[in-house]
This record gives structure tokens, sequence and C-alpha cells, in this order.
């Protein structure tokens, strides 16, 4: 019998297979959302042919921070302490402005005990591109709400959530991040989109991915559940992504849908399912989020972005070389230099 | 009239007395925020361009303006720059603290004070200058509001005729002060001449007093350990720094940034540094870290509660093995206690930061040479061990000024310690980052951004084995936290080794560390002279203490601990180390007034302690 030879494996734009972006088997739970974001994350670093080992991966504590180990092994990874993966992240960046940031996040990680550290991360327009795995509990503690979960949303035990959510995206929007939208775990189109968006965006992406933990909070009278999202989940737009490799193959009508034109010449393209939202406007964007509060909405897009506000590492004018890689003639000075400062002394 | 300024008992005064020449400490006691750090500093460089060897001590408040401060200012011709306790010059510009300041004087000493202030009815022993500031600032400053800044020039004037101060020098030190304002550098000089104009016509010195030119500050310089250490860190090829402000760190990094301004900038315009200032110490020794771990020399600088509050990220440095460095300019805790007082009070706190088991490197300098040269070795340290250095300052040494020889440009090439770049991985196919190869327990990392496939590993706070894993083996648990221990075991032949200084057959050791160096050294002097106690002295540069330490108290019969917090804990850290016999070995003489510590209470103390 001749055997058939084996098809070549498809590869991306830079030669690498789906198998370089793939990481460690999950230890999470079976349908966790979880689990879909880090499928997504592998999809859109593949597509857009990120180099896995300009990849950092960085998280805090919980079971979202876990989820770095579950894909693209090839990339340096931090899993540090809970709720300060931010200023880790924003070291890693100082250190070598050459890395592709990608913090992971949870809802308690983020809302509660982090959110000292996830404003000021949102203040700094720090490129990365950070998300939040959001379902509104603390899974590894078995159950207890979190910051994000919604008013009147209900535990298993029965104990009804009396204290408002905090909105992670309408922060982010006020204090300055410039690319900030929700999706959900169950989304694959949607949140691929924004993944690879994030990409070629330079600045601080928000992503709030509603994430259902399948364990403790997806049963009825609970708010991040499969079945209410699915149930209440408002599109801001249908989201077309066309990378900086790709020819635009369809135009679209220009009074219906918002085009941005994104750092790396990649274009994004917003079919706006509401009327007259502009996702470059902070107000309405804020405004809008507010509303769907009220009326129990999930809303999903992409809220708001801003091309052309500074990162954080723009804004710091180092030299074009990571200082981790400069060589000792660049970071002593001479002996000229002390001689000076020591004569200002005398 | 001021003439009418007489000792009111001659016994104490003057006549007969000899004359002491270069050997006295002046206080200046004034409102914080009235410009008078700028007259102290002038006569400290005064007396300093006269080749006294001099000191300048600032105890300052932890407030803006209007509240008391006293600058004492110590000149000494053998070189003693530690505190001196007694004061025996006393410029009194307070009204608030004028009584008490005059009060606390040992006999014979000389007041310089505001005239309406009739301090001279307060004590007969002493020896009284009166003085009419108003009237002498007026004159030569017409602007009224700037009055109030220029007045504190007047008593520099005063005092240098009063102890025979150049008044060249003081003119040369008040340009330097002002060198780019010359209608302040003017006014000041002209408030000066006031003064010493007064007191030349006016005050008839009755003191001992003098200040006559010598020649031992020839070349040297005058910084705070702050600086130093800034620079110290410049030079030791740091890329990252990022702070929280806090009293008496936060020069260290506003030095700094003009540091590297001028000398870290390209042609280009490009910096080789970043500097953050964080939202909090949290976030700030997070990006030390994140910066660390991505391969830049990354360090912040702190005081005690900073330190605190940095205790979860230290223990995840020691565990998941990043470099950085932590200055800690000491300051008198618990809480936020005395934050402008200084203090040797973080060390055992510091030693053991964080939960579970965990151990850090600390680095003591005693002068600001050593802040510059400990930056070198720190960072060295740092990546070698991969792992926290502390720096343990204090802010004696931080934000006092001290007399030095010039600093040294290093000598050895910045070592990055075992990383693997590219063409290592592709030699060696892959690595375990947490494998044991050579034996010293420091095992091999990789730098994210490592162009090669086999070049990642996972760090984490976690349980994890020799290939970075998750891990809740029990044997790899225990394997990993031996090797820890190796690695700090390791490091005690590499940390700096301490100073040792012999007596003649002496059976008593002193072990001290840090600024305390200053008052023990003049205080050991003391001690032989004055009881003819003969000690040999060992001063701890560094935890984990070397092979020295214990040869050291193996070596005397009585081994005395001095240290400037109340709970003895560099004496604790010895007791952990030292073999059980030794122990009894050690007493304490602890010091924990706030005040920098002086040689005379070391000798009472450990005289006292000898039954002397």
């Amino acid at each position: 019998m001749a055997t058939t030879p084996a098809a070549e494996p498809k590869t991306n734009r830079i030669g690498l297979t789906v198998i370089d972006y793939k990481g460690g088997k999950t230890t999470l739970c079976a349908g966790c959302g979880h689990n879909a974001i880090s499928e997504r994350i592998i999809e859109a670093m593949y597509d857009m042919g990120v180099k896995p080992e300009r990849v950092v991966k960085l998280s805090g504590i919980g079971c979202s921070s876990k989820s770095p180990a579950y894909f693209m092994n090839r990339s340096h990874s931090f899993n540090s302490v809970h709720g300060r993966m931010p200023s880790v992240a924003t070291g890693a960046m100082l250190a070598n402005r050459n890395l592709i940031a990608l913090g992971v996040s949870g809802d308690g990680d983020t809302a509660s005990i982090g959110i000292g550290q996830f404003v000021h991360l949102m203040r700094r327009n720090l490129p990365v591109i950070y998300i939040i795995e959001d379902n509104g509990v603390y899974g590894l503690t078995k159950g207890q709400f979190s910051a994000t979960a919604d008013l009147g949303s209900k535990l298993k035990s029965g104990v009804i959530n009396d204290l408002p959510p905090i909105d992670t995206c309408a922060m982010a929007i006020e204090l300055g991040a410039t690319f900030v939208g929700r999706s959900f775990s169950g989304d694959k189109k949607q949140l691929s989109t924004l993944l690879k968006a994030a990409v070629a965006h330079h600045g601080t992406v928000m992503l709030d991915v509603v994430s259902p933990c399948v364990t403790f909070n997806d049963h009825e009278g609970s708010t991040k559940s499969y079945k209410y999202v699915k149930d209440h989940e408002e599109t801001l737009q249908e989201i077309n992504f066309v990378p900086h490799f790709e020819e635009i193959s369809v135009e679209y009508d220009p009074g219906s849908t918002a085009s941005v034109t994104m750092h790396d010449g990649s274009h994004l393209q917003l079919r706006k399912l509401e009327e007259d939202y502009d996702p470059t406007d902070r107000i309405r964007a804020i405004e809008r989020l507010i509303r769907a509060h009220d009326a129990g909405e999930v809303l999903t897009g992409l809220f708001y972005v801003n091309t052309k506000a500074p990162s954080f590492i723009e804004m710091l004018n180092m030299v074009d070389e990571p200082l981790a890689m400069l060589p000792e003639s660049q970071t002593r000075p001479g002996r000229e230099a002390l001689e000076a400062a020591m004569e200002e002394l005398r | 009239m001021a003439t009418t300024n007489v000792a009111r008992d001659d016994a104490t005064g003057h006549l007969g007395r000899p004359r002491i020449v270069n050997e006295m400490s002046i206080q200046v006691a004034t409102v914080n925020g009235s410009g008078s750090q700028s007259s102290n500093t002038v006569l400290l460089r005064a007396i300093f361009q006269m080749g006294v060897p001099v000191s300048g001590k600032n105890l300052f408040p932890s407030n803006i303006a209007g509240l008391p401060t006293w600058y004492t200012i110590r000149a000494n011709k053998d070189g003693y720059i530690g505190r001196k306790k007694e004061i025996d010059f006393l410029v009194a510009m307070n009204p608030e603290t004028a009584q008490d300041d005059v009060m606390s004087l040992d006999a014979g000493a000389s007041v310089v004070y505001d005239g309406p202030l009739a301090l001279d009815k307060l004590r007969s022993d002493l020896i009284f200058y009166s003085v009419p500031y108003d009237k002498l600032v007026a004159a030569v400053c017409p602007e009224a509001k700037l009055r109030k800044l220029v007045k504190n020039m007047v008593y520099v004037g005063v005092v240098a005729q009063l102890l025979t101060i150049d008044m060249a020098e003081v003119a040369k030190a008040i340009r330097k002060q002002f060198a780019t304002k010359a209608k302040a550098a003017n006014l000041n000089l002209a408030a000066a001449q006031a003064g010493f104009d007064y007191a030349k016509t006016n005050l008839e010195k009755r003191g001992v007093f003098y200040i006559e030119r010598m020649n031992k500050t020839a070349g040297k310089i005058i910084i705070d350990g702050n600086s130093a250490a800034a620079l110290g860190c410049m030079f030791a090829g740091c890329t990252v720094v990022t702070w929280y402000p806090i009293t008496p760190s936060s020069s260290l990094v506003e030095t700094m940034i003009e540091y590297m301004k001028e000398y870290r900038i390209g042609p280009d315009g490009k910096a080789t540094f970043a500097i953050v200032q964080a939202e909090d110490e949290l976030a700030a020794i997070g990006m030390v870290i994140g910066a660390g771990w991505a391969g830049a020399r990354s360090m912040t600088a702190t005081a005690g509660p900073g330190i605190s509050l940095m205790s979860e990220f230290a223990g995840l440095a020691y565990y998941a093995e990043v470099p950085g460095v932590v200055w800690d300019i000491q300051r008198v805790g618990p809480s936020t206690g005395l934050p402008t007082r200084t203090s040797q009070g973080d060390l055992l706190s510091t030693a053991f930061l964080s939960h579970g088991d965990t151990k850090h490197l600390l680095l003591i300098p005693c002068s600001v040479t050593e802040c510059f040269s400990m930056a070198q070795e720190a960072f060295n340290l740092a990546e070698q061990f991969q792992t926290l250095v502390f720096v343990m300052s204090d802010l004696d040494l931080g934000m006092n000024n001290w007399m030095s020889d010039p600093f040294e440009y290093p000598t050895t090439p910045i070592r990055r310690g075992k990383v693997l770049d590219k063409k290592d991985l592709e030699k060696l196919g892959g690595f375990a980052r947490y494998k044991d190869l050579d034996g010293d327990g420091v095992g091999y990392r990789t730098l994210p951004g490592t162009d090669h496939p086999a070049a990642s590993y996972f760090t984490r706070g976690s349980g994890h084995n020799e290939k970075s894993s998750y891990s809740e083996r029990p044997e790899d648990y225990e394997n990993n936290m031996e090797r820890l221990n190796r690695k700090f075991e390791t490091a005690r032949s590499f940390v700096p080794r301490p100073e040792i200084s012999k007596g003649t057959n002496a059976k008593i050791g002193i072990i001290a560390y840090g600024t305390s160096h200053w008052g023990v050294i003049e205080s050991r002097d003391q001690l032989r002279s004055e009881y003819g106690i003969e000690t040999d002295y060992l001063r701890l540069r560094a935890y984990p203490f070397t092979r020295e330490v214990h040869e050291f108290v193996e070596q005397h019969e009585r081994i005395y601990v001095v240290e400037q917090n109340r709970d003895a804990q560099m004496l604790s850290l010895l007791k952990l180390d030292l073999k059980p016999e030794l122990i009894a070995r050690l007493r304490s003489i602890a010091h924990i007034n706030g005040l920098p510590l002086d040689a005379r209470s070391v000798t009472d103390e450990l005289s006292n302690m000898e039954g002397k």
C-alpha cells in the first residue's frame, strides 16, 4: 500500500504553524470561558504572524492568571502577585520596549485587590494588551462575589449581590486607555477580531471579556452565566479587521461604517448597529455604558479607540535599543563625567 | 549699646583659658522654610575651604515651613565627623526654641542671639553676643519681602568674625551657593558683610574657639549620601529607576534624575534610562522586578514604610529569583515614626522581608564613598545572585553633608550574571531555569525577547520545579528551597567583607555598622585616653555575615554591638549565625533617640558596662 505523503502543515506569514502558539494542557474546569479566550489568543497571534519570542505573558493571581500557562509556550511568562501584574508589565516594557506585553487578569485581580495598579496602568497608556477574564466571582476560593458582579446577581448559595458593579471599561476610558472594548468568551468572531486589532494598537488595550465560571456562577439568577449573556448581549458594531499585510477587499459605506487606521497600517472597520455611535468620543462611550447597565444589557464591542495619544514608552524618550540590551559603553559614563561631577562638589 | 555684652562670670569666661582651635560644634537654631539651609551650607563650606575637616547635620521637622530646625556644624582638626553631643557655639534665631536651646548648653558655651530675645538674662555661665538682625538686614536689603530670607546670612558674618573664619572664604561660598542667581548672591554677600562688620565693631570676642587655616581638606569633596548613591547607581549602569516619594529617600532619585539628564542622554537627545514615579511603593518594587526580569538594571529608593509595603513583592523576587536593587534610607519607626530623624531600625525586618522562608542580601554603607561604591556592588550582586539586594543607608548618611575623598572611577566591568543568549541556546538546545548546574545554587536565566524557540520559561511565585513548571510535589519544593539556601550561602563569600581595626592586646571587641561607625571610631579613642580601655573593632558591611565575623567574636571575651535601634537588631541577626557558646559574649549598646550616634554616648555606656 502506498503511503500518502503528509500534507505540509499550514503556516502563517512568518512560517510558523498554529502548534508554535500552543501552551500547556489547561487545568481549568471543563467548559471554563477562560479556555476559549486562550484559544482566541492563539488564533489572533497566529493570524497576525506575531513572533512568540517577542511576546511576554503576564498575570496576577486567580483562575484567569493561571491561563498564560495554557497558550504560547514559546513566550516568556510571569505569574506575579495578586493584583499587581500592571507594575510588573510596566517594568518589563521599560526594560525592553520591543516586547509585546499581554496581561491576563481576572475581575477580582483587577477590580478589587488590583484596582490601584489597574487605574495607573490605564492612565499611563503603556503599550500592553490587558485582558480581564470576567466571571463576577472568585473561582479559586470557591465562588465569592467580585466587584464586577452585577447588582442583584445571585450566588449558588442564594446570596444576592447588593453593591453596584465596577465597570472596568468605563473606568479605563475615563482614565486614558486608548483601545477599550468588551466581548464574550463565547463570541469567537468578535473576540478574535478585537484581539487582532489589539496587536495592531500601540497603547493600552483594555478588553473586558465576560467569561462564565461554569462551576460557581453559571446558574439561574447569575448575570454572568452563558445563558444570561446570550440572552442579554447587545452588540455595538460588526467589527471587521484588515491587517496591514492584507488588501482591503470589501469597501464599506462611510455613512454606516466607521473606519480606523491603526498604528501599524491595519484597518478596523466598524459597521454601526447603533446610529451615530462614534468610537472616538469618550463621553458618548461612557454614557452608553451607563445606559447599558440601567437597561440590564451586556453591551459588547469596541467602545473607544484613540490612535493619536502618545504611549508611555514614547513619552519617556528612550533610545531605540531596549535598555536591557545596552552595552556598558552606553550605560556607564566615562571618567571625565565622574571628574566633572567631583569638581562641582569641591 | 551692644558693647555692654559682658560675661557675667569671668570664671567661666575666656580669661585665662587656652585657645581651642579647629575643634568645636556650632549649632544654628532656626525656623524651617526661612532660608537657613543656604546660610548653614555657606558656613560649612567656608570652614571646609579653610582646610578644616567639617561635617554638617540637619535636624529638621517633618514640615514645610514654620517649625523649629537645628543645624549642627562640627569642625574637627583630627577628622572626627560624627555628631558631637555637646554644643560649643549656639546661634539662636528661633524665638520659640531659644530658651530651651540656651538652657541645654554646657557652661562656658557661646550664644549669638537676636537682640530682642534678651537671652542673656537666662544664664550667667554662658558667653552672650547680641545682634540687632532686623536693623542690619534692613540696611542691606531694601525689599522688605526678601529680608526674611537674607536675615540668616547675617549670622554667617557674625560667626565668621567671632570664630575668625576668613570672610573671603565666606564670599566664595556664597558665590558658589548662588552661582546662577547674581542678585541673590549680591544681597547675601552684603548681609554677611554687615554681620561681620557689626561684630567687628561692637562685639568683644570672649570665647575660646577659633577656626584657623590648615590643609586637611585639599582635593576633598562635600556631598550627601543620597547624591553619592545616585552617582554610584548611574556609574553602575542602572537603566530603570522607579520610586514613590518618601523622606528621607526622595532626594536620592531627584538627584539621580539631574545626573542622568546630564550624563546619560545621548547627542540625539535620547535617554539610556527610564525613571518613573510610581503610584505607590508596591508599584515601584513591582516595576523594579518586571524590569529586572526583562534584563534591565533596575532600582528603587525608599524608607521603612515603603519597605513594609514591598514585603509581598520582595518574597516573589526571592522565590522567583529576579534581580533588583532597593535603597532603604532608614528613618525612625515604627509606623510613620519620626520621618525626619535617623535610625538603623529596618535591619531585621528587611533581612527577612516577606512571608515564608525568605532572606535577602543587605549591604550597609557607612560613608558617602561607600554609597558610591556599594551602589555598583549592589547591582553586580543582584544580577550574580538573581535576587534583590537592599542597601541599608540611613537619614544621617543620606541627607547630611559629609566630607570625603573624591570617588574613584569603577575599576571592574559591569557583571550581568548567568544569562543565556541566542547563541548559547543554539549550542545547548535548551535549559532548565532553576537547575543548579554549577553547585553554587545559581541557575541560568534567559531574557524575554531572546530570539530562540527554547528561550522562554515561566516565572512564578507559586511552587515550581527545575524547569520552572508549576509543581506541588514535596521533593520539588524542598529541593528548590535547599538550593535557594545554597545560593545564599554562596553569597557569603561575595558580599563586602567587614573592615577590622585592631587595638593593642584588646580583650574587648566592638561590632558596629553604617553611620554608627563615626561615633564608634571616636569613642574608641575616648575609651583609650580616658579609661585605658583598648578595643578591637569590626565594622559590618553586609548580611549574610562572612567568616571574619565569627572569627572576631571568637577572639574576644566581650563583644559590644553598637547600633541605632531599640531591639539590638544586628545583635539578633548575629545570634542566629553564631555558635551557641559565643552568643553569651554579645552585649548591646543601643541608641534610639533619632539623633545621629555620638561618641560620648558610646563611651559612657561602654565604660559603665565595663565597670569603669
